[in-house]
């Protein structure tokens, strides 16, 4: 099996699983608890929260850790639109965000609040001046993600927090999901009040995930109980996941450090034999994140497509697997202002560290073959 | 394009006269013990500034670390190129697009190299202008630039310093001797240790452990205290005197409201024993008057008779909520709200003497001998160390 459908999640590393059954096993007590299990329990937790403060040079009590992506992006997104409502009911986003921030937005503006989708141009891109000028007196929070989950596209996130640093008001929140171990961002004295990370993305655990949420922010929890995670994520805390997330992240630290030219490479390989078949548009801007390839075979259905692939052994996917069986339609490449035959025809690649240079070459024939078989048919 | 060096400026050490030697090494000690994990990099000293040569090295986590320091006023991060306009000119760019945060810079050149064919007042402007038609958003302030960018041009090259980042100011840690602080898990001391270390005094802590009336975890908040202490000098010694034993006898023996004064008073004898045993001069106390009834005129005084060390308490005039500022500036605060009993909470009697009278405390302590279990608690004392950079590595494999 050739697993090239890394954006959607990633195989484990096997010191993560190891961590979290050591965890479980040993450290089982409740980091809450008086007696010396807790008191060890919570000792691993600090140091672990030590470690990823460090790796991410930010603050300890900085991190809140979390389940996902899922929970970082609306614990985020609505724990500042219902922290600060008195301050104004406005919220800036982009149309090619992960359903986890949309679909928030969306809930809000049930709620009352109002929402700019900012447009992107055809490579997915928002313009920051575009950012700026949707900001109003009642704006209290920019939400937009770092590295687009189905095109790569790698949104201008620095300029974006030098606008955001201007207004005191407001808060900037980067879904850092899919770039996070790929694409650098620096998170101190960027502008940014918010930034999610998934563990399933970067090797780890599904289930759990951290948000950066800066010093001084005043985030409404999602949920409320003991008070654990500086109150805006009570719950015991998942202490094996935790630690085994922590990890994650310093391995994949490790990997963008000493891994970045491959990957680079592996995805140059890929472009290169994409580019020659003559079905095949590129849809990705060039340049952009080295792990992701968005392609169109404009007249084939990408689930018959995906389903060949796979038979073959090579694993994709459509655009992204958590909107995957909503519809045909990327909504992501229809914003860019891609023709339907392009937008519902797309498919996803999605490279790792580990991707090897004959799985590119044997992904590639694969397709060409796939191609030419139907070619009669749908082509 | 790449920084070849951090150039540092001294703080308060630049106004010593003929002792700014003795300053200015311990100033470079401190700063290669920071760094010394990073092989490659250099630490090199002048009369008034020092550098380290990075060698290739990204500057930012570099001086991330380095703002810490006390005796550093500034850094910047400086290139290195030859004295070529064209290569001079992008170095420019380079160092104005990569810094955070401006809008305004100005060019000051400096010009020691003759040779080089535009004058310096000619060259600010050749500069500035090129800046100014490859950027947007930027416009020159010669009175208060956001950046100031200086442009040296030598016998041996060009350096181009940018953005000066503020660091922590005072004295070299260890350029004033060393002090045992007497180190709680509470809000207060922990901030009297940053202000000494601030003075360039080196700390030892001491700290009155009471299992099992205080836990484990009470003991790792203030190593974990100490190791955010660390961020501002070198490693922390602590000594972790064993009291339970000593703090039930006085409890036992000694009437209630004068129970606190006597139980101060027999950490003052203690650390005074062990700051004599170690050649420490002094003891540091977080003590703030009126704060709490050991913390009254009356209460000092009867405390303050056990011990002719001085007893440096920096934070004595200082308002609550200042001292609360300064433990949220240092990161200390987080740490010190964990909710865990300590050794000065466990035993407080319900009314402790706000005003005790120094002749009745000496009667009572009399009227007990508490020279043995003196002895015995000062033989078994742990000492820790708390290291800047090694971190507990219990836990190292999992993480």
């Amino acid at each position: 099996m050739i697993y090239l459908d890394n954006s959607a999640t990633t195989k484990p590393y096997q010191e993560v699983i190891d961590s979290f059954t050591q965890v479980s096993e040993k450290y089982y007590g409740n980091p809450s608890s008086i007696h010396r299990t807790g008191a060890e329990a919570e000792k691993l937790l600090l140091r672990a929260r030590q470690q990823a403060a460090e790796l991410l040079h930010v603050k300890e009590e900085e991190i809140v850790f979390t389940s996902g992506g899922t929970e970082g992006n609306n614990t985020a997104i609505k724990g500042i639109a219902l922290a600060h409502q008195n301050r104004g009911r406005h919220i800036i986003t982009s149309q090619v965000e992960h359903p986890s921030v949309l679909e928030a937005c969306r809930g809000l503006e049930e709620l009352g609040f109002s929402i700019t989708y900012l447009p992107v141009n055809n490579q997915g891109l928002i313009d920051p001046a575009a950012v700026e000028a949707a900001i109003t007196e009642e704006t209290i929070l920019i939400s937009i993600m770092h590295v687009n989950n189905e095109l790569g596209t790698i949104q201008p996130i620095e300029e974006i927090g030098k606008i955001a640093k201007q207004y005191p008001k407001l808060h900037f929140h980067v879904d850092h999901v899919q770039g996070f171990g790929k694409v650098p961002l620096s998170l101190p004295n960027s502008g940014i009040d918010l930034c999610t990370i998934s563990g399933h993305k970067i090797h780890g655990l599904k289930g759990t995930g951290l948000l950066f949420s800066k010093k001084g922010t005043h985030l409404f929890p999602l949920m409320h109980g003991g008070g654990q995670e500086q109150s805006i994520r009570s719950g015991t805390e998942n202490l094996a996941g935790t630690v085994s997330l922590v990890k994650a992240v310093r391995l994949i630290l490790e990997e963008q450090k000493k891994q970045k030219k491959h990957l680079l490479e592996m995805k140059e390989r890929l472009w290169t034999c994409l580019d020659k078949m003559k079905q095949v548009s590129i849809n990705s801007p060039a340049g952009h994140a080295p792990h992701i390839i968005n392609l169109s075979v404009p007249g084939y259905k990408p689930e018959v497509l995906i389903h060949a692939l796979s038979e073959k052994g090579y694993y994709i996917s459509t655009k992204s697997a958590c909107s995957s069986k909503n519809q045909d339609v990327s909504s992501v490449l229809a914003a860019c202002g891609k023709p339907e035959a392009i937008s519902s025809s797309a498919l996803r690649i999605s490279l790792s560290y580990h991707t090897q240079q004959q799985e590119i070459e044997g992904f590639c024939k694969a397709l060409d073959e796939t191609l030419h078989q139907f070619s009669e048919v749908m082509g | 394009m790449h920084y070849e060096y951090i150039l540092i400026r001294y703080g308060e050490i630049a106004l010593k006269g003929k002792n700014r030697k003795i300053f200015t090494q311990k100033l470079q000690e401190n700063v290669q013990s920071k760094v010394k994990d990073i092989p490659s990099i250099k630490v090199k000293r002048q009369r008034d500034r020092m550098y380290i040569l990075l060698n290739g090295q990204d500057p930012e986590p570099i001086i991330e670390r380095c703002r810490t320091i006390f005796g550093i006023h500034s850094l910047s991060k400086a290139i290195k190129v030859d004295n070529e306009e064209e290569q001079i000119k992008k170095a420019a760019l380079f160092a104005l697009q990569e810094a955070q945060g401006v809008k305004t810079f100005k060019v000051t050149t400096k010009r020691t190299d003759k040779e080089f064919p535009v004058r310096s007042q000619q060259f600010n402007q050749v500069l500035g202008g090129y800046l100014l038609k490859n950027t947007e958003g930027y416009t020159v302030d010669v009175h208060q630039p956001d950046m100031e960018l200086r442009v040296e041009i030598r016998q041996d090259g060009t350096y181009i310093t940018s953005q000066k980042i503020l660091a922590a100011g005072g004295l070299p840690v260890g350029s004033s001797g060393k002090t045992l602080l007497l180190l709680s898990g509470g809000i207060d001391s922990p901030v009297a240790g940053y202000l000494t270390m601030k003075r360039g005094v080196q700390v030892e802590a001491v700290h009155f452990h009471s299992p099992p009336f205080t836990s484990e975890r009470a003991k790792q908040k203030v190593f974990d205290l100490a190791r955010q202490l660390t961020k501002y000098g070198h490693s922390i010694r602590i000594h972790v005197v064993p009291f339970t034993k000593l703090q039930q006898k006085v409890h036992q023996v000694i009437p209630h409201g004068y129970s606190m004064t006597v139980m101060r008073r027999m950490m003052m004898r203690i650390s005074e024993q062990i700051a004599s045993k170690e050649g420490i001069l002094s003891l540091t106390t977080g003590e703030s008057l009126g704060q709490v009834a050991s913390q009254t005129m009356e209460s000092m005084h009867a405390i303050n008779e056990v011990t002719n060390y001085p007893v440096l308490r920096p934070l004595i005039t200082m308002d609550k909520e200042d001292i609360i500022d300064v433990s949220q500036k240092i990161d200390t605060y987080d740490i010190s709200i964990r909710p865990y009993e300590d050794c000065c909470t466990v035993f407080v009697p319900d009314a402790p003497k706000t005003m005790p009278r120094k002749e009745k405390v000496n009667q009572f302590e009399q009227a007990e001998d508490f020279s043995d279990l003196l002895a015995e608690t000062l033989e078994n004392v742990e000492i820790v160390t708390i290291d800047s950079q090694a971190k507990e590595e219990e836990f190292d494999a999992l993480l």
